[in-house]
């Protein structure tokens, strides 16, 4: 992947929400729903996104789209500062798109599903005439026959067949990067099959790049080519997605892969592999943030923040384990070699069996 | 109205030594509020055992939730007909009175919903939900239920229980509140427990936490539970055997091994097929079951599944088939299970 062109690039980016302040004056605090994270993601390629709730994915993906405004950082799309002077929201927009959860909600129930896939098209300068062919087109290439389908209301619709439309409907204004924000997870297991795999047509056919977020990490695995692991706000962990799933190695990343039902009676889970629930992002932990549950978490981790840096191993890593001189006494010294950094992991993979 | 059907053999399976626990035969749910009726449940055989865990697969619409939720009988009256029979313990549920209905709820079976958010009341604390249901059934103190919530709570582990009891449902944490909703469920010592999706809602890691306590209560107390979900990741981690339901009937039903290992019955092959599962690659396209589950106000005269299976041949159209055995405790309802056989295991053309 190191030769492949940059599509999207994010820089420090940072989402604060302010919280209410009660009638004492009380509280005020902020949620760092998303609190300083870089990633690129690469033209052509499926970037998976996983991480428990509340750890900023959702709020990550609406950043991208510039539906809600970060506190800070930079989105470069292609190379240009996405809102600046050479490249407005609008011409953003028409070139990434994203599609939601809840296929009902994301669509005007007053609108024929016609009507709703040639709007932004014609929002965007398309005659009216034009706009509906280019909808009934792409209706007959998601799998819905625009003879029986245009003139319906997504009521009549079933989930899988609503899902569709908002696929076609964000492919409406040929976009190079589709955001999809746990677009199957509202699906049964068979109407998953068939929007993933039409998903995987289309990007081939549409030389689409795709951001999918999603909490079903069987789906994510299946999807992508690289995957990014969040907590708290914060990127932990990011690689190729097979190296990332075979030989996961932040802790938290190892505990969440360990989450994964196993499909085998003999093999069920004794232990579970995380205890509680996610922190609060609220007053998230201090040093690292994961230190509160981690099994392998040492005082240091309390106080010192950790890098995301390969430190010699395959991919990007947040932990203290892989940063040279951290402290940490599974860490390496500081004279590092790469098969020395690659020890831990190692170390971890013999406790977890 | 519910009104029991008088099958004369319902009556001679009860004398027997091993009687189930639970013991549901030609249950059928049908709605009746909409134009035309919707048999939600068309005639279904389910047996547990006390000490029992059985899972209740299927997709949306396949009646899973609805066969669950008739053994509480929590489906309005005016808008449903029930038939068949459906015995817990000595109880002949479709005939309990409104007053025995109140009292066999929470006593002898309990359940445990998908979004304890909406299950627990918003203005209560969760301590006095659990008191105020241990006092509807039980003749104690205040604080004698008290105590026995405080008990609750440390068995279903929540951290600090004694502060957790006087806090209200939305000042918990998902995991927290399902948690809560266990205690809750258990408060009465119910020897049924039926869960509706008790994990869906919940994170990965918190779900395996959350099974996990299900497998290590059902465990302890000797509970029979029956455990609803649509994800077989989730029925093969707690499960002693599983159900598969479609179209409102229960079309495979064995062990869990062998429901996973060697599925006979074609939707259950297809279901299992279209998993996303690890180490699947990238350049594969998931297998799926093309059309869609009939409409349950028209179901067909025939197998329900028959228009998309990839095996039915034309007498599965005319008649519905009956439950196959193939191996003790292991029945597919499939015309062709020869077919389906692990020795054949691509299908075979019509």
């Amino acid at each position: 992947m190191s030769g492949a062109s940059t599509l999207l690039e994010v820089r420090g980016l940072v989402k604060h929400f302010p919280l209410k302040k009660d009638l004492l004056g009380r509280g005020g605090g902020v949620v760092r729903a998303v609190d300083g994270v870089d990633f690129s993601v690469h033209t052509g390629e499926t970037l998976g996104v996983v991480g428990e709730s509340g750890c900023g994915k959702s709020t990550t993906a609406r950043l991208l789209m510039h539906l809600i405004e970060p506190d800070r950082g930079d989105i470069i799309f292609d190379g240009v500062a996405v809102g600046g002077r050479d490249l407005s929201l609008k011409a953003f927009r028409r070139q990434s798109q994203m599609v939601f959860q809840d296929s009902y909600a994301s669509l005007n129930p007053r609108l024929t599903i016609e009507d709703s896939i040639a709007f932004a098209p014609q929002v965007h300068g398309l005659p009216y005439q034009q706009a509906v062919q280019r909808a009934r087109d792409l209706l007959a290439r998601v799998g819905l026959e625009p003879r029986r389908f245009a003139e319906r209301y997504p009521h009549e619709l079933s989930g899988g067949q609503r899902q569709r439309v908002n696929i076609a409907r964000a492919l409406a204004l040929q976009p190079r990067l589709v955001i999809l924000d746990e677009a199957v997870s509202a699906l049964d297991k068979s109407v998953e099959a068939q929007v993933l795999n039409l998903l995987l047509d289309l990007k081939d056919e549409f030389g689409l790049t795709y951001v999918f977020i999603s909490h079903d990490l069987n789906v994510v695995r299946y999807m992508s080519d690289r995957v990014m692991v969040m907590y708290l706000g914060q990127v932990v962990e990011i690689g190729e997605a097979e190296a990332l799933f075979e030989a996961p190695r932040h802790p938290y990343t190892r505990a969440l892969l360990s989450s994964i039902p196993s499909m085998d009676p003999d093999r069920r889970t004794e232990v579970p592999p995380l205890a509680g629930d996610p922190p609060n992002p609220i007053n998230p932990p201090s040093g690292c943030r994961f230190h509160t549950r981690c099994t392998q978490a040492q005082p240091v981790c309390a106080q010192r923040v950790p890098a995301l840096a390969s430190g010699g191993g395959s991919h990007p890593v947040a932990c203290l384990m892989f940063e040279a001189g951290s402290g940490h006494t599974a860490a390496p010294d500081q004279a590092v070699t790469s098969t020395s950094a690659t020890a831990p992991a190692a170390s971890l993979a013999t406790e977890g069996a | 109205m519910t009104q029991p059907s008088n099958t004369p053999d319902a009556t001679t399976s009860m004398h027997t030594a091993e009687a189930p626990f639970v013991d549901i035969r030609g249950l059928t749910v049908t709605f009746t509020a909409g134009r035309k009726p919707v048999r939600a449940v068309d005639g279904v055989d389910l047996q547990v055992q006390r000490g029992e865990v059985v899972a209740l697969i299927g997709e949306s619409g396949s009646g899973k939730s609805v066969t669950l939720r008739s053994l509480l009988r929590l489906h309005t009256p005016r808008h449903t007909k029930m038939g068949g029979q459906m015995r817990v313990g000595e109880h002949d549920v479709l005939a309990l009175s409104p007053g025995a209905l109140a009292d066999y709820r929470g006593r002898v079976a309990s359940m445990i919903f998908q979004e304890p958010l909406l299950a627990l009341d918003p203005v209560y604390t969760v301590g006095a939900q659990i008191v105020e249901s241990i006092r509807r059934h039980e003749n104690v103190s205040a604080a004698q239920a008290q105590q026995r919530a405080l008990e609750l709570f440390e068995r279903v582990r929540i951290p600090s229980p004694g502060r957790r009891l006087q806090a209200y449902p939305h000042e918990m944490s998902g995991g927290m509140r399902q948690r809560a909703m266990i205690a809750l469920a258990l408060a009465c010592r119910p020897q049924l427990l039926l869960a509706d999706e008790p994990t869906t809602a919940l994170d990965a890691t918190v779900q395996i936490q959350i099974l996990l306590l299900l497998r290590e209560l059902q465990r302890d107390l000797g509970l029979a539970v029956v455990f609803v979900t649509h994800d077989i990741g989730a029925a093969v981690e707690v499960a002693d055997r599983i159900a598969v339901m479609y179209a409102g009937r229960i079309v495979e039903e064995g062990p869990a091994r062998t429901l996973i290992r060697e599925p006979r019955h074609p939707y259950t092959l297809a279901l299992l097929k279209s998993r996303a599962h690890g180490a699947l690659a990238k350049s594969s396209r998931l297998e799926t079951i093309g059309g869609a589950p009939p409409d349950l106000s028209a179901l067909p005269p025939g197998c329900a599944f028959a228009e998309r299976c990839a095996w039915a041949q034309d007498g599965c159209r005319q008649s519905a088939p009956e439950p196959v055995l193939l191996a003790p405790g292991h029945q597919a309802r499939c015309f062709r299970t020869e077919a389906t056989a692990p020795t054949v295991s691509t299908p075979a053309p019509h």
